[in-house]
């Protein structure tokens, strides 16, 4: 197992959660937190169901978007294998050098999405093309030796081992079956065809997806880590078998295909016949998810701004990982599910109804006192607000209608949304950005219309020209047409309108155009001197700025107000519609704790503030004063913040004692002092080391009786 | 032109031989002379060096292969261990003039059981009687195995006591190869290079049979005048020669000018060539690449080669963190509080411009730097405040493994670990670009 951890050190493994029974007992662990623990297994289930539908999508996506990707590249290997299987005694192919081709994968810098990617190409290839793929990675292959033991492992499927000398007769029995080398291989590689060609004609009919005599895949996960010698080396041993063993290399890279240059120098790269494949932009299949995850009326459950924020900050700010970002949506399912008690009406519309009728007293309670439902309370008259507040029934029935307006709602949210990028997308400088996502985040944050951003683009969309404007509206069209918001008949017929209106506009428009251009131009051929022709064209310039509106003018005008109209209409922010809690997870400060990890804040914290993780209230210490009861770690570890690169290890001690001896009293006999000396010795010790342990101190060679410090500044 | 002649070998093999290894037959009937009759004793051990592609290898095996001269051939990159390498040779032993069904090989790990089994083999292949050549091509690889067997290698005929010559073929000369006082010298023996007119005439030699020798041969003309200045490999040579015929012979073909029209064949494809110099040469493109873009007529310019994506697309910190890493790496460390504090005292412009360096930071290349210093000008290239967390951590491990940053020296997290950018100006200036950031401004050198 692996992990993308940083640091050194021991790291548990959690068993995947496949292997999690949906027992009794893991619903129960979901509620322990609230104790009054309400429908916690409904919850559980629901989180559940909810999850797994989000992660087929998601892999759907990842599917469809790997498709051109992996289509070129049986493109690739079809043309080669077919170059293979031939062995024309053709002369071109006689005089041309035999090349290994090498498929170059550039994956961009997400280094954590390529495992997912290897693994959809590893089996689209076993699945198509050849079942003989091997899969090596860097750290398992610091020298040649590594390298092929690792391949004919994988490709034998079996355990080979090279330098047996000090292993035990097993290896040596295995050893003396199959020698590590490049020869072996040719022979296994021949045995393995030969043993399929003679079994072919009975399984000719049935469907062997693999073709004859299949390549041998071989893909470098990470180029970009391997070693140059290694790369070169097997490079050359693999170009001179390549007539009797059909390889085909694959570059795993992150960077850029230069990499190939600077790790293979002229005569090893010319063996290579290196093709370029470029797979999806994280960006891009960022957008995508956001897409099919949260611009979408398919799933009951939403993020918040800041939530979405948070998520979306790590991705550009930190690592790019479209993994990492469904796994922080993951979290924040379950966060919300186990958080929120009212989360067992975050279900899909069919259940709504029955979950709402088996809601108990302390659940309706736990909706009267959502800040949303309040305010929606104090808007209502006092007979209802009395209703709602006092008969469960009441509120039952009211809280079915309001969720489904918020269904409703959201459905109508999206479709304007896109709507409204379509136009934003296309401004110049794009004030309310260029993706979707960010118009989504603005909309989420406020009310955008009263955004500056909003104004200066609005300002900038009554300046289209008219056949942007006229796609632009056909786009919004069709968005609306297949949106499945029942409102927005009224809306299309006005749209259609609108086109209309433009079209009938277009005819006129040539016809006046063309009488006003005639007229001037006869004017100013009329007159010929300087005086006139200068007053003629200013009186022009006048009629022009005060000329009245054209109709195109007129008739923009009146679409942006529409589509603002809609905005207004359709785009509230959600924390402004009533029972947003029980659908939008919201809490972003548990989620950037969760995922922000900041261990040197951590470990600064737990040493020079025991109280906050201790609970201790002899530890509550005021300022900087340093308390004898907190343990001796924190003692030292305070102390040595006053020092400064080197410690002196006596002077060190003496304070420690100071601090520690401060709330003893001082009469003890001398015998007894002695021995607490000795104690306070051995504790001071055992703090040090454990402080060089954290990494905070070091032994120094310039002194003996110093230490160096390793950390500055307060965190 | 010395013909091939040698008492022992029949004339006609001898006259097939030479029309094998055109250029090469000086070097042959040297060969053949030191060699001998095949039952003489030979020089113990043989070194011959050359040029990549000087035909050592490819005369070596004619020569034994043409006069059925009993030998091993193996070459070193592949057998990777001195394990591999002997158990190699014996089993090419057992295996090659005998019919016998090869006997699983006896596993061989040190050069003292491979003198025996080497004595074993021989007398069980009755080899006694005629020299045995074992020819180890890229003989540099053995210098990196166990110390003792180079030197074992060149006396092998004296520690087996049998009739033994052992061929070593490399690029580079002997005296690297020289472990040290003791060693036995094997005779050394230098292939030159192939001259101009010997790759003519070589690469002339085989032209397809669809068009005359003399046609093909002034093609070969056109195609050294262009690439002989760059390559003088002769498979690199015969590669291009294959892969740029067919639009030599384009004119040809569509009947715009006859074999003889030199002229107008060679204003065809010169430029061509030159493109070709450019791209598939260099590997920028794919030689299938190349050819399907010749046939379907296409420009070389629509393809994009492999150096033209240099483009690497960052996350916002890492782009900052490669900025600062770069920072450290070419800044000497005086100058780092005039760069990054706002007050930094009273530290006299020209007293800071006095350069102690003479020469620019940019040609000595990147300085290791310290962790704490990486993150200190992160802090304070970064407008916003950045916390210290665990991502930005990972984000210069990756930057690790991206190969954009090097770790220098021990491997230990708690001394401190120190990093080098290894990223060039070009490539940074276009990173900081992206994010707005002026770093010609932040360079000590360029002040």
């Amino acid at each position: 197992m692996s992990t993308c951890s940083v640091s050194k050190g021991c790291f548990v493994f959690k068993p995947s959660a496949k292997k999690r029974k949906l027992s009794q007992s893991t619903a129960h662990d979901f509620g322990i937190r609230n104790d009054d623990s309400e429908d916690t297994e409904l919850r559980f289930v629901t989180c559940q169901s909810l999850w797994n539908q989000i992660k087929s999508e998601t892999e759907k996506v990842q599917e469809d978007l790997n498709k051109q990707l992996l289509d070129n590249l049986m493109n690739f290997l079809s043309r080669f294998h077919s170059e293979f299987q031939e062995k024309t005694a053709e002369w071109t192919c006689r005089m041309k050098f035999r090349e290994i081709p090498t498929a170059a994968l550039v994956l961009g810098v997400n280094v954590t999405d390529h495992e997912l990617t290897f693994k959809s190409v590893s089996d689209f290839l076993q699945n198509n093309i050849t079942p003989y793929i091997a899969l090596l990675e860097a750290k398992d292959c610091p020298g040649v030796k590594n390298l092929m033991q690792k391949l004919m492992g994988q490709l034998m499927n079996c355990y080979v081992d090279v330098d047996s000398l000090e292993d035990e007769d097993y290896v040596q029995v295995s050893q003396n079956r199959i020698r590590c080398s490049m020869s072996s291989l040719i022979k296994w590689y021949e045995s393995v065809t030969k043993k399929t060609d003679s079994e072919a004609p009975s399984k000719k009919r049935t469907t062997s997806a693999h073709w004859q005599s299949p390549p041998v895949v071989v893909i470098f996960k990470d180029m970009e880590s391997f070693t140059t010698k290694v790369l070169q080396d097997f490079i050359v041993i693999c170009s001179q078998h390549i007539h009797e063993l059909p390889l085909v290399l694959i570059f795993g890279i992150a960077t850029s295909p230069m990499i190939i240059h600077r790790l293979l120098p002229h005569s090893v790269s010319s063996l290579l016949c290196i093709e370029l494949f470029q797979s999806l932009s994280c960006k891009d299949h960022l957008s995508t998810i956001i897409d099919k995850l949260l611009l979408t009326a398919q799933f009951p459950f939403k993020l918040g701004e800041k939530v979405l924020q948070v998520l979306i900050n790590i991705f550009l700010y930190h690592d790019f990982s479209v993994q990492n970002f469904i796994k922080g949506f993951q979290l924040c399912i379950v966060e919300h599910f186990y958080s929120q008690p009212l989360s067992v009406l975050c279900c899909q519309l069919v259940d709504l109804q029955k979950r709402v009728h088996s809601l108990s007293h302390d659940q309706c309670e736990n909706i009267r006192r959502l800040p949303s439902f309040r305010r929606y309370v104090e808007e209502q008259e006092s007979g209802k607000q009395v209703a709602l507040l006092t008969t469960d029934n009441f509120l039952k029935e009211e809280i079915q209608k309001l969720l489904e307006d918020l269904h409703v709602y959201h459905e109508n949210y999206v479709s304007i949304l896109r709507c409204l990028h379509v136009f934003t997308s296309s401004l110049p400088k794009y004030p309310l950005g260029k993706q979707i996502r960010e118009l989504h985040c603005a909309c989420l944050e406020n009310q955008v219309w009263e955004t500056e951003e909003y104004e200066s683009s609005l300002q900038l969309a009554r300046m289209l020209n008219k056949s942007d404007l006229v796609t632009m509206l056909q786009q919004c069209m069709e968005i609306l047409l297949s949106s499945s918001g029942k409102e927005f008949d009224k809306t299309v017929e006005k749209l259609k309108k609108f086109l209309t209106e433009f079209q009938n506009l277009e005819v006129a428009e040539a016809f006046q155009e063309q009488d006003v251009s005639i007229s001037s131009q006869k004017e100013l051929q009329k007159k010929t001197d300087l005086y006139h022709l200068q007053k003629t064209l200013l009186e022009l310039k006048e009629s022009r700025r005060t000329k009245k509106l054209t109709k195109f003018e007129m008739l923009r005008f009146e679409v942006v107000d529409y589509i603002d109209s809609l905005v207004r209409k359709y785009l509230v922010p959600a924390d402004r519609r009533t029972l947003h809690e029980i659908l939008y997870f919201n809490t972003a400060a548990v989620l950037r704790g969760h995922l922000n990890a900041a261990p040197r804040t951590a470990l600064h914290t737990a040493l020079n503030n025991p109280h906050w993780y201790l609970k201790n209230q002899a530890l509550k210490c005021d300022g900087g004063s340093i308390s004898n009861k907190a343990p001796d770690i924190c003692i030292v570890y305070k102390l040595h913040l006053e020092c400064g690169r080197l410690i002196n290890l006596v002077d060190w001690l003496e304070a420690f004692s100071t601090v520690v001896m401060a709330g003893e009293e001082p009469n003890a006999d001398t015998a007894s002092s002695d021995q607490m000396d000795d104690i306070i010795h051995a504790r001071f010790i055992r703090a040090v080391s454990e402080l060089e342990l954290l990494g905070f101190i070091k032994p120094s060679k310039q002194k003996t009786d110093h230490v160096a410090r390793l950390t500055w500044g307060g965190c | 032109m010395p013909n091939l002649e040698h008492p022992a070998y029949p004339a006609a093999a001898l006259l097939h031989l030479e029309s094998l290894v055109p250029c090469r037959e000086s070097q042959v009937s040297m060969l053949l002379s030191i060699f001998g009759e095949r039952q003489q004793f030979s020089f113990p051990s043989i070194f011959i060096y050359g040029h990549t592609s000087s035909g050592k290898t490819y005369v070596m095996q004619t020569l034994l292969n043409t006069l059925q001269l009993p030998h091993v051939f193996v070459n070193c990159v592949e057998c990777f261990t001195s394990r591999l390498l002997l158990e190699e040779i014996l089993i090419q032993l057992q295996s090659c003039s005998s019919e016998t069904e090869p006997t699983s090989p006896v596993p061989c790990d040190t050069f003292n059981d491979f003198v025996r089994l080497f004595k074993q083999a021989l007398v069980s292949r009755e080899l006694q009687d005629q020299t045995l050549y074992i020819v180890l091509d890229r003989a540099e690889q053995l210098r990196e195995m166990e110390a003792n067997i180079l030197p074992a290698f060149l006396r092998l005929q004296e520690l087996t006591d049998s009739n033994v010559t052992v061929v070593l073929l490399s690029e580079i000369v002997w005296e690297l190869f020289r472990p040290n006082v003791g060693c036995f010298d094997p005779l050394t023996l230098y292939f030159p290079d192939y001259s101009i007119g010997h790759l003519q005439k070589i690469l002339s030699q085989n032209h397809p049979p669809e068009y005359t020798a003399d046609f093909y041969a002034a093609y070969i003309n056109i195609l050294l005048g262009v690439f002989y200045m760059v390559c003088r490999d002769l498979k690199e040579l015969r590669h291009l020669a294959a892969l740029n015929f067919s639009k030599y012979c384009e004119p040809v073909v569509r009947g715009e000018a006859n074999e003889r029209d030199t002229r107008k064949l060679w204003k065809n494809i010169e430029p061509h060539l030159k493109k070709a110099m450019q791209t598939v040469y260099l590997r920028e493109i794919s030689s299938s690449q190349w050819e399907r873009l010749q046939h379907d007529g296409g420009e070389p310019g629509q393809l994009k080669g492999l150096s033209a994506h240099t483009h690497v697309e960052l996350p916002y910190y890492s782009k900052f963190l490669l900025i600062a890493a770069y920072l450290a790496s070419y800044n000497p460390v005086r100058t780092d509080k005039r760069l990054f504090l706002k007050h930094h005292g009273k530290m006299k412009k020209t007293n800071f411009m006095k350069k102690h360096e003479k020469t620019s930071n940019h040609l000595l290349g990147p300085k290791p730097f310290p962790l704490d210093r990486l993150l200190a000008i992160l802090y304070s290239i970064v407008d916003k405040r950045v916390a210290p967390t665990a991502n930005i951590f990972s984000q210069i491990t990756s930057l690790v493994t991206l190969q954009l940053l090097s770790m220098v020296g021990q491997n230990d997290q708690l001394e401190g670990p120190r990093y080098k950018c290894t990223v060039s100006l070009d490539f940074i200036r276009a990173v900081a670009r992206t994010v707005n950031f002026d770093i010609i401004k932040y360079l000590y050198d360029f002040l």
